[in-house]
């Protein structure tokens, strides 16, 4: 088979845009409906259409002390997220995330999302794990419902909004590389259509990354297989850190053994786990809230249950979550999505039976560091924080930090729209002080990405492209090695020897052959630039696990098992290039509110 | 278990061609997935395309037609399949390759039906309120997926994908007409009258067969019939 050249001609086409938005799920649409709204020429690029994005699987809810049920402010919600955060959150960010939510749900609302509703007409709020009244007193319903299928609901509004103001939308459409220009600063992106394997440059003073999580670096969880942290792998092949890589959520309740979600509303609802023995044994790990403690308590707890024997199955190996007691039809109008998988995967009607559940990997904390205004931070040479030019990051991909080392259920959805709306707004208002610009891309940037690209055109031809290693075996193996490696509960000797597995997946990954060679639809070729992404993710999430010598918030740490403020009261940026570690203090400095000072964290 | 999956590739085939994959049955256990059983023929021939994203019946990639008919491949059982499984892209829609299809068609019915809340202008100080039985008439039309199973189904979508709006688009059309916070209501009904755009639905339910969220479009294009013949002149 002869390789194809897709540079023969040495030049690709080019298309300047006010702004491009790479990723078009809940944080890139609503960033580009603001946009466009605007006025802005803004090209949205997704490697699949936009409502098949990751935002859609969101079940439970969305944040917003609105005081539709209990009452509420949104200093309770900001408490709330700071301790969940096990105090590594900015409190800058979480302040202005919390301030905003009301303001932000009430928008959703008039695009169109279909809350739920209470008798008055008002958005429907439940109960969630983490969210008190007063400041840890009393439990809180902040959690704003669209039954379980809140992603779904506000993706698709997001998505049809985008419509209304015909949007540009490049979908399926593959962001390989950031361009910079002779500065430094972020000017351009190379993009590649998926159905016809042609690439292309598009340029903008302004490029936003909304790529969402990259769940997939760990074998058994709940993303989706598009969550492959495409945005962190172009930073940090850009030279950029990734910041607080060692916080992995592992969701208390996947599907046991599949990983399917069962959302927090579950519990929220009213659902309670229960042991081998039948014991409601979140009653010993969080007397006060029980089963609504914070997602990492709760998936540790599971885990120490199942670890001393007293797991269910015939493999004693998961714990069921038991929603029998409730109402069949609350069930039904309330939890009707979480019925549908659980009866699909498992055979099980939750009204009748419990389902049986385990902790899953879900949700990446850290990410690509950025400010308030999305703007993506590095450290200059003296250690300072510095502005990347022309580059944003929003969403699951960015760590602005609101989630620090916990996120707690209902957050997540209200940090895409909070971020992607705001960093939109910045950069809205600095078109209309500068208009975008035809910029030259630097030569040399083009060239690495041209390169890379190449790469993977000469694989078919590689010595080693006839053995019988391929991008999906790599895949799998990179997937046990973060498993087994960093899991939920962590050691040095385990990270060590996980971290030292990796330079043989970066080596096989360098001299794997694909075998298809079609210019149409090559998935094989996507699935090899993908991995190329989780690679970075996989170093930067051990070595900062390695070096973070104390159990916080989702990093827990069998060696060191208390948290350490005196020494890890920061964040961590790994730099992938040198593979290197640096910190970075947390913010504790609010703008308008005191600040909170770390304290215990018990629930 | 044997399965037969139409290749096709523009690059290299004139025309669409059958052909047979044999899997261990050791590997297949009660409760695995159709989706599971196409990643793991991947593995063994790269060159098999077709798309899937979220593996839980959310997402809408992975339609597709299965021993005759439309399903999404991540929630269906094997053991729910006469063998041989014959399986084929959706079907009415050009094939960019395997069982990857063209969705433009299907995509620019639904934009054209407006799929979006057109509502009074409020401050973000106030909800639109709406009572808890206004908001369970959207139950069951707010839920599609776009998988396009539906309108894929549709002998009627399948002769004109360019003029009838097809179920999905429909269904989408349904919902904005009653939602209670919309308030172009009669400008959509006049837009929708007419007697390709909904008139052409024969009400033969394939789409309400096909729906894998288990909604019934059908039964949504009835309402909007209904409701134009009370409210048009």
């Amino acid at each position: 088979m002869t390789t194809t050249d897709p540079f023969s001609s040495n030049a690709l086409q080019s298309t300047s845009f006010d702004a491009i938005v790479i990723g078009a799920g809940g944080a890139g649409l609503r960033a580009g409906l603001l946009l466009a709204e605007a006025g802005h020429k803004v090209a949205i690029v997704s490697k699949v259409f936009p409502t098949r994005s990751h935002t859609v699987a969101a079940q439970g809810g969305i944040n917003a002390a609105l005081g539709n049920v209990t009452p509420d402010n949104w200093q309770w919600h900001m408490y709330d997220t700071i301790k969940g955060s096990d105090y590594l959150g900015d409190q800058d960010a979480i302040e202005f995330m919390c301030e905003q939510a009301s303001h932000i749900v009430r928008e959703l609302e008039h695009f169109g999302v279909p809350f739920s509703r209470l008798e008055n007409g008002k958005i429907y709020q439940r109960a969630f794990g983490g969210q008190s009244q007063n400041f840890g007193e009393k439990q809180a319903h902040r959690t704003c419902a669209a039954a379980d299928r809140t992603g779904h609901a506000i993706l698709h509004s997001l998505y049809q909004q985008n419509i209304r103001l015909g949007t540009t939308i490049f979908d399926e459409h593959y962001a390989i590389d950031l361009l910079h220009n002779d500065g430094g600063a972020i000017n351009g992106v190379v993009t590649m259509n998926m159905q016809n394997s042609e690439y292309q440059i598009l340029q903008s003073p302004h490029i936003m990354l909304a790529t969402g999580g990259a769940g997939q670096v760990f074998r058994t969880n709940t993303n989706a297989s598009i969550n492959t942290g495409d945005g962190l792998g172009m930073v940090a092949r850009a030279g950029y850190p990734l910041q607080d890589m060692e916080f992995w959520q592992f969701h208390p309740t996947g599907v046991a053994g599949k990983g399917m979600l069962i959302s927090e509303a579950a519990r929220g609802e009213g659902g309670v786990l229960r042991n081998a023995e039948g014991d409601a044994f979140m009653k010993k790990y969080a007397p006060n809230v029980k089963d609504l403690a914070s997602r990492d308590v709760v998936s540790r707890a599971i885990a120490i249950e199942v670890n001393e024997g007293r797991g269910c199955g015939p493999n004693k190996d998961h714990v069921l979550l038991d929603l029998t007691h409730l109402d069949g039809d609350i069930i039904k109008k309330r939890l009707p999505g979480i019925r549908d998988i659980s009866m699909t995967f498992v055979d099980i009607d939750p009204v009748e039976e419990p389902i049986p559940v385990f902790p899953t990997c879900h949700y990446m904390m850290g990410g690509i560091p950025t400010n308030i205004n999305g703007e993506v931070l590095t450290q200059n040479a003296e250690g300072q924080s510095e502005v990347v030019q022309g580059l944003y990051a929003v969403g699951e991909c960015a760590c602005v930090s609101v989630h620090g080392a916990n996120r707690l259920g209902g957050n997540s959805l209200l940090d895409i729209v909070v971020f992607g709306r705001q960093a939109a707004k910045v950069i809205s208002e600095k078109l209309s002080d500068n208009p975008a610009q035809d910029l030259p891309q630097n030569q040399d940037s083009l060239h690495k990405v041209y390169t890379r690209i190449k790469n993977w055109y000469n694989a078919s031809n590689r010595k080693h492209g006839s053995t019988d290693d391929d991008i999906y075996k790599i895949k799998h193996d990179l997937q046990r090695i973060m498993e087994q490696g960093c899991g939920v509960f962590r050691e040095r000797e385990s990270m060590q020897k996980a971290l030292g597995a990796l330079p043989a997946i970066e080596e096989r990954l360098e001299r794997v052959g694909l075998k298809d060679t079609s210019n149409i639809f090559n998935i094989e070729r996507l699935a090899a630039f993908e991995l190329e992404n989780l690679v970075p993710i996989a170093y930067a999430t051990i070595a900062s696990a390695l070096a973070r010598e104390e159990s916080r918030g989702a990093h827990s740490r069998i060696d060191f098992e208390e948290r350490d403020d005196d020494n890890w009261l920061k964040h961590s940026l790994y730099f992938y290039q040198n593979r290197q570690l640096d910190f970075k203090a947390v913010n504790l400095q609010p703008k308008s509110h005191e600040p909170f000072e770390p304290k215990k964290r018990v629930y | 278990m044997k399965i037969i999956i139409q290749r096709y590739n523009p690059e290299t085939d004139r025309v669409p061609y059958d052909e047979l994959f044999e899997i261990d049955d050791a590997q297949i256990q009660h409760d695995t997935m159709l989706l599971e059983v196409l990643l793991m023929l991947r593995e063994n021939d790269s060159t098999l395309a077709f798309r899937s994203s979220c593996q839980e019946g959310v997402c809408g990639s992975d339609g597709m037609n299965v021993n005759g008919k439309n399903h999404l491949s991540c929630i269906t059982p094997v053991s729910s399949l006469t063998q041989p499984i014959t399986i084929r892209p959706l079907p009415g829609l050009p094939i960019i390759r395997d069982l990857i299809i063209d969705l433009n068609l299907f995509y620019q019915q639904y934009q054209s039906v407006k799929p979006y809340l057109q509502s009074e202008p409020l401050d973000s100080e106030h909800e639109h309120l709406q009572t808890p039985e206004q908001r369970a008439q959207l139950d069951g039309s707010y839920e599609c997926i776009l998988c396009a199973c539906c309108s894929t189904s549709c002998p009627s979508f399948w002769w004109n994908p360019d003029q009838f709006a097809g179920p999905a688009a429909l269904l989408a059309a349904q919902r904005f007409v009653i939602d209670s916070r919309d308030i172009k209501h009669i400008d959509r009904l006049q837009e929708l009258d007419s007697p390709t755009k909904t008139f052409r639905c024969r009400h033969i339910q394939n789409c309400t067969d096909a729906c894998p969220k288990g909604l019934n479009p059908s039964r949504a294009i009835q309402e909007l019939k209904s409701i134009m013949v009370k409210e048009l002149p």
